[in-house]
């Protein structure tokens, strides 16, 4: 028990510091340094994985439909948020659109979370009642369905069709996305220690025993699945405010296998893992492997390999190595707090002493 | 006192009848035992009773109250709960998480606090342990946690799916005596068993399965010497002499 208040406290120190580097970072750098980019869309990457571990990793549900509920997020911010006067614009091919009114950002996300987890609710009726793959494959389908029918024509007045979405809020900082995914991962630890987390784990251990102990399965993957979409809508009208213009067309199935790429590399039933994981995946790919890309002239001897495109070569080398030899990801199932760091400091003891 | 009474209970699988319609009667505080051979119908009796198996035909009546398909949690909440075949403890939980996932029909945080000191007292080796997973523990432990895990629901009727299987002799044994504890601490337990000899030495009244019927009943001591049941249940082959010494 004091070891986990004692825990907590570290944590919120060690958030509070963060926040603090972050402000003092945004009053020295430019605000289009290529860090913030990164910061930001890392962070955002970090609640989604985070979301789909709630259920792939906690609940043992294999779920690939986190890319549909992102859409559902992101269209729904986008459409309550284009501020009135720029509708007209917006919607050019719609006569401005039907929606007219716009709602504050913050009621703008809260709303795209809210869209998606009604969605959710809707699609995990049949849909949780399938097991491992058939879950899968049925998640799947309905990602690339909403997305289908947000481009339909018929319903352009609301979704602008095809086209693109824009004029919506964006960040003005790296403090808001920053807090917004603190506030909500902060939720989804507190659930996951809560009597429904333990009962979402038990679920994933094993089905039989949990219904034999009086465990409702249905109504715990239903709540698992309907917050973690909840969590995905609001991701993605966090993405939408990063990205400043949405299309349908972009959140691809190919955004949920990087999503879960990111959580099997974190490690499946670890927070941290998936948090870090989100950061290292985003940086690595977008940021730190980029010379690769470029021809590169060592006097006059050519560097042989470097060409466009090979940084995804490396990348895909560097994920295979780590899932060689981190079977379970990074982190396992462990989390980064007190008993790992001691943990691993006694671990450290033995291998000396023996 | 009859506390479980189970009258023409009829269940079938895909087409294929499992039980073709049982009754028996659970007296409370007693050790009652069904036996029989493997698909005779005794787990599909056990999860019918639980609500985990839906049931066509038939009742299920526990202390007075109609309970044929409930849900499994109104079931437990009544009281009745089930030790799963092969233990089934939550290999990725602790210890401590798999005793509070038993209570967790339960919302008296202080009540639930003395029922874990209630399992630990009966299971010191769970006490020990109450912080590693429950995959890492031994056989004989997983079974006793998932003893503990059932008690944790503060059952008036344990029902006990083979908890024999797999364990070694000794503790075969050490499991047959925390049954007989159980049983004098008042709960009433309904065990079902390949293991008949163990079964209905320990057991004050049994019942003979055979594909999903009951073909004979009777005391534990009773069946045990019944030719019938020594033939069928008990490996002695016919011929033998069951003057023959038995093996403990």
């Amino acid at each position: 028990m004091k070891t986990n208040k004692l825990s907590w406290m570290i944590a919120f120190v060690l958030l509070a510091l963060m926040f603090a580097g972050l402000y003092v970072l945004e009053q020295t750098l430019p605000p289009t340094t290529m860090l913030f980019t990164i910061l930001k869309k890392s962070v955002i990457y970090a609640l989604i994985a985070v979301s789909m571990n709630l259920l792939n990793g906690f609940t043992g549900l294999f779920s690939l439909g986190q890319a549909g509920f992102m859409v559902v997020g992101a269209y729904t911010f986008a459409i309550l948020t284009i501020p009135v006067q720029h509708r007209a614009m917006v919607y050019q091919y719609y006569d401005g659109g039907i929606v007219q009114f716009a709602l504050p950002a913050a009621l703008g996300i809260l709303a795209a979370g809210a869209v998606a987890a009604v969605f959710a609710f809707l699609v995990g009726l049949p849909v949780l009642r399938l097991k491992s793959d058939y879950l899968a494959i049925a998640t799947l389908g309905f990602a690339e369905i909403i997305r289908a029918f947000i481009q339909y024509e018929g319903l352009g007045p609301l979704t602008n069709g095809s086209n693109l979405l824009r004029r919506f809020p964006t960040f003005t900082g790296i403090i808001p996305p920053f807090a917004i995914v603190a506030f909500c991962i902060f939720i989804i630890v507190m659930l996951i220690h809560s009597t429904y987390g333990r009962a979402l784990k038990a679920i994933r251990d094993d089905e039989t025993a949990a219904e034999a102990m009086g465990i409702n399965l249905f109504f715990h993957k239903q709540l698992s699945f309907v917050i973690s979409s909840f969590f995905a809508g609001v991701a993605g009208a966090l993405l939408a405010m990063y990205q400043g213009s949405i299309q349908a067309a972009s959140f691809k199935s190919s955004m949920t296998y990087e999503i879960l790429l990111i959580v099997v590399i974190g490690g499946m039933g670890s927070i941290s893992g998936s948090i870090l994981a989100s950061f290292l995946f985003i940086a690595s790919s977008e940021w730190w492997l980029r010379f690769l890309d470029n021809e590169l002239f060592i006097g006059t001897f050519k560097v042989p390999l470097l060409r466009s495109g090979f940084r995804v070569v490396v990348f895909s080398v560097i994920i295979m190595a780590v899932v060689l030899f981190y079977r379970r990801g990074i982190m396992g199932d462990r989390e980064f707090n007190l008993r790992f760091l001691t943990r691993g400091r006694s671990k450290a003891k033995e291998r000396k002493n023996g | 006192m009859s506390l479980l009474t189970v009258t023409d209970l009829k269940v079938s699988y895909g087409g294929i009848e499992a039980l073709k319609s049982i009754s028996f009667d659970v007296r409370k505080g007693q050790i009652v035992t069904l036996i029989g051979a493997n698909g005779a119908g005794k787990s599909t009796t056990l999860r019918a009773i639980s609500g985990l198996v839906p049931v066509i035909g038939g009742s299920i009546n526990f202390d007075g109250r109609e309970i044929t398909s409930l849900d499994t949690s109104k079931i437990v909440s009544e009281g009745i709960v089930m030790v799963p075949e092969g233990r089934k403890v939550f290999p990725n939980l602790s210890v401590l998480e798999n005793l509070k996932i038993g209570a967790y029909l339960r919302t008296n945080a202080d009540e639930i606090s003395a029922s874990i000191e209630y399992v630990y007292e009966r299971f010191p080796r769970l006490k020990e342990r109450h912080w590693q997973m429950a995959g890492t523990l031994s056989g004989g432990e997983q079974q006793m946690l998932a003893v503990g895990r059932a008690l944790m629901a503060r059952p008036k009727l344990l029902m006990m799916d083979e908890p024999s299987l797999g364990l070694a002799p000794l503790v075969v044994k050490d499991i047959f005596r925390i049954i007989h504890r159980l049983r004098d601490e008042g709960i009433t337990i309904l065990l079902i068993e390949q293991n008949a000899n163990a079964a209905l030495r320990a057991a004050d009244y049994g019942y003979v399965l055979e594909t999903g019927r009951i073909t004979m009943e009777g005391e534990g001591a009773t069946l045990l010497n019944d030719p019938k049941v020594r033939d069928a249940y008990l490996g002695h082959a016919k011929g033998k002499k069951s003057s023959e010494p038995e093996v403990k």
